[in-house]
């Protein structure tokens, strides 16, 4: 508790209290809106590169440490979320938007240039091999089931 | 936060102690950068601080880009959170995977940026 009333930023004391608000009521708003069939439909296994680009981008728009979007994750897994898709979405986490300036500072604009766009190849890879891990265990085990 | 940091890290780890872990060798560089940016957490800004000093010591682009990747993709100390949510699989599958894109990615970049460099 101490640690949330000692984070005191530009929009007030308890940041990381609205942070987590904020989080739980996205969780919630899922729960009782997002069906398994709309989930499926944009992240399911039928969503093909629209869901992928849903996830990069969504991966590169999000804020905050890793661990706040697991419980989130797995909201959407249990929904019907491909776990590839969760990978790339963990993965283009990596491009972080308001720490460009401070990339392009540090390291200079070609080596941001040239660094952001293997990040999303670099998430799409590991979105599809996670895939292909997924399926391998799947007919592995259906194949377990019929013998 | 950054500044104090930054003073911590260059009091504890001495120049000495970065010359010898990093070799200069290509690869064991980038593996080592690619495991110190794992077991690293924290903002992604401390990263970059952290590595700049770092390439001022004279580390490599390759190591500095697998620290940079990562600090952010492979999460270690948060290993235990992952896999209470999404399993332990899951998790392991996950984090061995983005260490070896890592390097891969670092490769790739640094590669890159230098057939661009030599072409200009």
């Amino acid at each position: 508790m101490k640690v949330l009333v000692e984070k005191k930023t530009k929009w007030g004391k308890y940041y990381s209290v609205y942070f987590w608000s904020l989080l739980f009521f996205c969780m919630s708003l899922i729960n009782y809106f997002l069906y398994p069939r709309t989930v499926a439909k944009y992240a399911g296994k039928g969503s093909g590169i629209k869901g992928w680009f849903l996830a990069i981008s969504a991966g590169i728009l999000s804020h905050g440490p890793i661990y706040v979007w697991y419980p989130l994750m797995k909201e959407l897994r249990d929904h019907g979320m491909r776990s590839g898709l969760i990978a790339a979405f963990l993965y283009s986490r990596a491009i972080k938007i308001p720490l460009l300036p401070l990339m392009v500072y540090y390291f200079g604009v070609l080596f941001a240039v040239v660094l952001l766009p293997y990040i999303v190849i670099a998430s799409l890879i590991e979105g599809e091999i996670i895939e292909l891990i997924e399926s391998r265990k799947r007919s592995v085990c259906d194949a377990c089931t019929f013998s | 936060m950054s500044v104090l940091l930054l003073g911590l890290f260059l009091t504890l780890v001495s120049k000495h102690f970065i010359a010898s872990a990093f070799t200069g060798e290509l690869l064991r560089d980038t593996i080592i950068g690619s495991a110190m940016g794992g077991i690293a957490a924290g903002n992604a800004v401390n990263s970059y601080i952290i590595e700049k000093e770092l390439m001022k010591e004279g580390v490599s682009l390759f190591a500095i880009t697998a620290f940079i990747m990562t600090w952010v993709t492979v999460a270690v100390t948060q290993f235990p959170a992952e896999v209470a949510f999404l399993g332990k699989r899951s998790a392991v599958i996950r984090n061995s995977l983005s260490f070896f894109l890592a390097i891969l990615v670092s490769i790739a970049t640094v590669t890159t940026l230098m057939v661009i460099q030599r072409r200009l």
